[in-house]
């Protein structure tokens, strides 16, 4: 009893600072100093139109490298950990049905579309809402709905692994690149700016976000298949 | 508006901490963990929010010449895209140990492994 | 208008807490985890009208579509365990 009171103690102290925080706020009129900056400067140094790409992959694009990273870490660390626990060739413990007939045949339709909506959402990043984290996630459903429908198909985790270490190789050296060929680090000017709006417009942005998305996309199905084919 | 957004953040934050604080089952508390980061990026994106402005994003709604008066500021909503990718790794990271642990014992109660317990 | 949105705003805010509360007391783990995806869902649709579509579709794909699988195939290899 006194844990309770002890905590609801601790979140009286806490709500009292959010209030604190609520009252002072006071919606801005105009955008500050940072935002007007990138409002007014985005289309004339990358040539993309959608300004948070732009702020991901070029302007903050350390960050996004960070982030990838953290990723494949975490991809890693869980496959290690369950890895540990899984018999070899012990599929004959597990006690799983056979999908239904429906669920088969629909993913058979269903698969190849979910990939290939997730390509467009990567490759058109820049132009409308959208991007490698969003494309990423979206083809990993399609990994999932595969794993659903078969839940005896081991994966190959060689080809997953392949596609991610080389497409992080990639990001990097097209990272260095920048550093060589144009004005610094991940800049995307190594590649011509071309016409405001078209697909194949602002530079290197499209490629280094498709080699983001399938990174990140391969990271999530390994995660996923380690999960699953974790035996009891 | 951005008020209704606000007090829904904190009190999903306030919300998630008392049921990380107080619950047994360790999935329980990996539930609370995911309910207070989404209020989290709740509030970055509400402190974003400007009343009468539109997205980031340049196509035929808003020009090149007069985007810094019709949009809202991106860089909480790029703050916000890293937040929740990174989230999910962490709640993966969470779900594995919390199966190996059951794994040693066959018991999802946290209050059983004393092992580190003085 | 912006009336239509406030009310839309003020219903999604009280389908978001009633979601977690249900997420934090609910009887058995697989109604927790369920609640929480729908809590995730109804902060995509806040961040649709928050005017911020690359947060909304992120939040939409990971966080109420991933996530949720992620506990269920944890759920489904820890049979046996009691409930809180």
């Amino acid at each position: 009893m006194t844990k309770k009171f002890v905590v609801l103690l601790l979140l009286a102290g806490l709500s009292s600072m959010f209030v604190g925080l609520l009252l002072g706020y006071s919606p801005d009129t105009a955008l500050n100093h940072t935002a007007r900056y990138y409002a007014d400067n985005t289309v004339a140094d990358t040539g993309a139109a959608n300004i948070v790409t732009a702020i991901i992959v070029t302007y903050r694009g350390l960050d996004t490298l960070g982030e990838v990273t953290v990723l494949f870490l975490t991809a890693t660390i869980v496959a290690l950990i369950l890895s540990q626990a899984r018999q070899p060739g012990g599929v004959g413990s597990r006690k799983a049905v056979a999908a239904g007939e429906l669920l088969q045949t629909g993913s058979r339709l269903l698969v190849p579309l979910i990939l290939l909506f997730g390509a467009y959402v990567f490759v058109n990043g820049h132009l409308t809402p959208g991007g490698g984290f969003q494309g990423g996630a979206i083809v990993a459903s399609a990994t999932l709905l595969m794993l659903l429908t078969d839940p005896f198909r081991r994966f190959s985790h060689r080809l997953i692994s392949v596609l991610e270490s080389i497409s992080g190789v990639l990001f990097v050296v097209i990272g260095v690149l920048g550093l060589v060929l144009a004005g610094g680090f991940l800049d995307n000017r190594i590649l011509p700016l071309g016409a405001f709006g078209s697909l194949f417009s602002a530079g290197a942005i499209p490629v280094i976000y498709t080699l983001i998305g399938l990174k990140v996309g391969a990271e999530f199905s390994s995660m996923m298949a380690s999960l699953s084919e974790a035996e009891d | 508006m951005v008020y209704v957004a606000l007090i829904t953040g904190f009190v999903l934050i306030l919300m998630g901490l008392y049921g990380a604080l107080t619950n047994r089952n360790i999935l329980r508390i990996i539930v609370s963990f995911t309910i207070s980061s989404t209020g989290t990026n709740l509030v970055l994106i509400a402190v974003g929010y400007m009343s009468g402005r539109t997205a980031p994003i340049l196509d035929e709604a808003v020009n090149v010449a007069d985007a810094a008066a019709r949009i809202i500021d991106p860089v909480p909503q790029a703050l916000v895209l890293t937040a929740i990718v990174i989230g999910l790794g962490v709640t993966a990271l969470m779900l594995t140990y919390a199966y190996k642990l059951y794994e040693t014992k066959r018991t999802l109660d946290i209050s059983k492994y004393t092992d580190l317990k003085w | 208008m912006s009336t239509i949105m406030f009310a839309m705003s003020l219903l999604l805010a009280v389908a978001m807490v009633g979601s977690a509360y249900v997420a934090l007391q609910g009887k058995s783990l697989s109604i927790a985890v369920l609640a929480a995806g729908a809590v995730s869902l109804f902060a995509s649709v806040m961040f649709l009208i928050l005017a911020a579509p690359d947060v909304a579709m992120t939040e939409a794909a990971i966080g109420s579509g991933l996530t949720t699988f992620l506990f269920f195939f944890v759920l489904g290899r820890v049979r046996g365990a009691k409930d809180d």
